[in-house]
């Protein structure tokens, strides 16, 4: 049997309410309809090492041997996500990497083919992440409909939660979403059009394709995670299909926003995350075609614990509500000096810092124990020579020793707090906080860190780990 | 070691300093001319082509470095180094000067400070990045770690930093080549827009272009310069680990001013600073560095500097007036003069010639800087014969 083994999600923390996209003094209610949005440090690849993380709490990282990274929207045109992922995620050298983009449908893809490899016995425990942060032109319908977020899920032979039962994919060729080469907005045709031949259409035949090879109905299914590009048409392919409302997965709108090629898989890992042993659930996804997948969950599921999940964060929110701010966010404003011109981090510094700066190692001396930060030579206590183990410090928690609010250095969402931060343990680390307002920046408060864009010097992301409070559980 | 090895070795019989400011119109070499030749005709240097033997500079960041002081003052056919050690730069300039008079070899050596910060565009302090760490974080957010701990611990605040900042703006008018000539109030400093947190504008060094320099000879020669020469008794440099790094610290302290302290005070042989310093110049960066120096060199105890601040023990009129030309905060901050700078303003004090902002009777005079995260911390004591 080959499924999931284990699944995370990832939704950032700030919320636009979508009466405050366009600016101008519009009354903006408290609880309106809004969607998720990535901090000005976030990305498709920081959100994916956000949700595997959750997906991998309590695996032993080394089970992992493939990684497959699905977005549309990858912040290099050359240069593959999937091992950057890799190394923040501190996953093992000889792990198959592999991106898939291109579509919204690259997600179920992904999850197809990572189940393929797990058959044909070249991998054992492939995580599948998906991850989308699109933007919509300022003031458009899609930067109304788009949404940030990712999914990550384990696909192994090993201990199966969830089997995958069948799948059924449609590949079709109409211009209705598209993106091009330097343009950094979604387009789309007429929505009519979009959703008639398009999604409607393609949907409901991927998923009877699926039905037919499983002998199976529509109103089979325990739950569907159904991807659409927005309420109505997500009704109507429902109805359709004979699916009824208590078998669909709220779709989130209004909450989340259409999240790419991370909308179907959310949906599916929310649904997870009150799934049974015998459930079966219906996953659908869209783009150039349709796909649909047939899972069967085990009664493995319950040891699937301790995940934070779509329910966690879509509780964890605090709202922008400031749309300069949003387009600051997105780099959508106009500045007196154009970012990133310069040549930027040495690539030399960055390979040498790798494993410091993204898998996120710190040094133990094998003598007298003490933990340091960055990579020393000599130790700072007992200065032995290079008698190091390296620990990874990214998955321990912290607390803050010292912290200042800075107003002069360069951030979209001044001030940048900058603290001194002690990782459990004793390495102390210089590191920006991230989601969090200065009100609540205490001394010997508990963070724990968080993959992150630490700036775009050079034009390029560059990535370092920052820390953040410690929020409550959801309720 | 021999801690007494240059006491009283090396006097300086010549300072000079140039008008500091956001000099437009000046080059490097148009400033380091102005300290030079000012320092020349303070010593009655009238051949230094002749009497200078070698030249110790010091810029953190300079055009051309050692040439920019050849080609400007003309100093061919001889030694000229120069030392790059964060804010104590100007102070390890004087220190290898002091060196080079105290093994014999030299008679007579110039030091110069200088840097040109304003050549570059931005105000504050611009930033080179290299690895992806490094930014953005800015000198102020440096600065400023020490700050959340301490007030916690001591009770301190935003307010006594204020005051050391209406403090060295006071005291900056009364210096004639300061930058900033305005006094401000507890409360302009309390509002001033936010720089990073606790430092408000005010709380803020002035960063500036400038040049200064220094004479330096032999204590038996010095005589034959000037009677009221001023003569060396202790320069010490100290590194401390980076406080973004040290498993150790305690972010009540900048550790490598304890550590210079330690040195100068065995070299000077002071046992008890507090008593036996009439004057001090302190790197005030930022009014929290001014405040955790009057406890790191053991001018009081650690925790009661704002118990010190509230009576005006450090002001120009107290028990151990400290910034008596204003300091990095008024009369500018071009860092690698900036220790020379200091060294001018004590050597003038020990003569007696600083007129409106004299400490009268002052005989032993103490200089600080300390740079970088920061790590590197140097102290040179003057005193007279």
């Amino acid at each position: 049997m080959v499924g999931i083994h284990s699944y995370g999600a990832y939704i950032p923390m700030w919320r636009m309410p979508l009466a405050a996209l366009g600016g101008g003094a519009r009354k903006i209610p408290d609880n309106g309809p809004e969607k998720a949005v990535a901090n000005y440090d976030e990305d498709a690849i920081t959100m994916a090492v956000a949700a595997a993380t959750d997906c991998l709490e309590g695996i032993d990282r080394q089970s992992v041997d493939g990684v497959i990274f699905s977005s549309t929207t990858y912040p290099y045109k050359e240069k593959q996500g999937a091992s950057i992922i890799a190394k923040a995620l501190d996953l093992r050298r000889d792990v198959q990497t592999a991106d898939l983009g291109g579509s919204l449908r690259a997600s179920a893809g992904a999850l197809r083919v990572a189940a393929d490899t797990v058959r044909a016995g070249s991998a054992h425990c492939v995580l599948v992440i998906a991850s989308d942060c699109r933007i919509g032109a300022p003031r458009s319908g899609i930067e109304r409909n788009v949404g940030d977020g990712a999914a990550a899920f384990l696909i192994s032979d090993n201990e199966v939660a969830v089997s995958l039962e069948g799948t059924h994919a449609i590949s079709d060729e109409i211009l209705d979403v598209w993106r091009t080469e330097g343009d950094p907005f979604v387009h789309s045709w007429e929505d009519r059009f979009v959703v008639e031949h398009g999604y409607s259409d393609r949907t409901v035949e991927a998923v009877r394709g699926l039905c037919e090879k499983l002998d199976a109905n529509p109103g089979d299914f325990t739950r569907v995670a159904l991807y659409a590009p927005d309420a109505r048409s997500h009704g109507g392919v429902a109805k359709s299909l004979g699916i009824s409302k208590e078998a669909l997965v709220d779709p989130l709108f209004g909450r989340l926003g259409n999240a790419g090629v991370a909308f179907a898989p959310l949906l599916l890992a929310q649904a997870l995350e009150s799934a049974r042993s015998g459930d079966r659930i219906l996953m659908a996804s869209y783009g150039d075609g349709a796909e649909a997948l047939s899972f069967a969950v085990t009664d493995r599921i319950e040891k699937i614990q301790n995940r934070r999940g779509v329910a966690w964060h879509l509780t964890r929110k605090s709202s922008l509500r400031d749309y300069d701010m949003y387009l600051r966010f997105r780099q959508l404003d106009t500045k007196e000096w154009e970012a990133g011109t310069n040549s930027g981090i040495s690539a030399t510094i960055h390979f040498r810092d790798r494993d410091e700066d993204l898998s996120f190692r710190g040094h133990q001396c094998r003598q007298c124990s003490t933990m340091q930060y960055p990579f020393q030579r000599v130790c700072f206590r007992c200065y032995a020579r290079d008698d190091f183990d390296e620990v990874r410090l990214a998955d321990r928690k912290g607390s803050v020793k010292s912290f200042s609010f800075d107003f002069f250095a360069g951030s979209p969402n001044p001030p940048l707090v900058a603290t001194m931060t002690e990782v459990d343990g004793g390495s102390r680390v210089y590191l920006q906080m991230t989601d969090c307002s200065p009100k609540e920046v205490k001394l010997d408060m508990p963070v724990e860190f968080t993959f992150r864009k630490i700036h775009e010097i050079g034009g390029k992301p560059n990535y370092f780990w920052k820390c953040t409070p410690i929020r409550e559980e959801a309720q | 070691m021999n801690p007494e090895a240059i006491r009283d070795k090396v006097a300086v019989v010549g300072a000079g300093c140039c008008k500091f400011g956001e000099n437009w119109d000046k080059s490097p070499e148009d400033m380091i001319v102005e300290a030079a030749f000012d320092a020349y005709e303070d010593a009655g240097i009238e051949a230094p082509q002749q009497q200078i033997e070698a030249a110790f500079c010091g810029a953190v960041y300079p055009n051309r470095g050692t040439a920019e002081v050849a080609d400007g003052l003309k100093l061919y056919d001889r030694p000229i180094s120069m030392v790059q050690n964060y804010c104590a730069t100007g102070t390890d300039a004087f220190r290898f000067g002091v060196f080079g008079i105290a093994s014999g070899l030299y008679d007579t050596v110039l030091v110069v400070g200088f840097d040109k910060p304003k050549d570059r565009g931005v105000s504050g302090p611009s930033i080179a990045t290299t690895g992806v760490r490094d930014l953005p974080m800015t000198p102020a957010g440096w600065f400023s770690l020490c700050a959340a701990r301490y007030f916690e611990t001591y009770g301190a605040g935003r307010e006594d930093l204020a005051k050391i900042a209406v403090k060295n703006h006071h005291n900056g008018t009364l210096a004639p080549k300061s930058m900033l000539k305005r006094e401000i109030t507890v409360e302009d400093a309390l509002n001033a827009r936010m720089i990073s947190w606790p430092f408000g504008l005010y709380d803020c060094a002035a960063q500036s272009d400038g040049a200064a320099a220094a004479i330096l000879t032999r204590a038996d020669l010095a005589k034959n310069f000037r009677d009221d020469y001023v003569l060396v008794k202790a320069i010490a440099i100290a590194l401390g680990a980076n406080p973004q790094a040290d498993p150790d610290f305690d972010f009540l302290r900048w550790k490598p001013t304890v550590y210079a302290a330690k040195q100068a005070y065995a070299q000077a042989g002071i046992s008890d600073p507090f008593k036996e310093i009439d004057v001090a110049q302190v790197h005030d960066c930022f009014t929290l560095t001014e405040l955790l120096t009057y406890e790191d060199l053991g001018f009081c105890e650690k925790g009661s500097a704002k118990d010190h601040i509230a009576s005006g023990t450090f002001d120009l009129k107290g028990e151990l007036p400290v910034n008596t030309d204003g300091g990095l905060k008024t009369f500018g901050h071009p860092t690698g003069a900036t220790g020379v700078r200091m060294i001018y303003e004590n050597y003038k004090q020990l003569q007696g010639k600083a007129d409106a902002r004299q400490v009268p009777g002052a005989n032993v005079a103490l200089s600080h800087n300390i740079g970088g995260a920061p790590q590197a911390c140097g102290i040179a004591i003057l005193a007279n014969p």
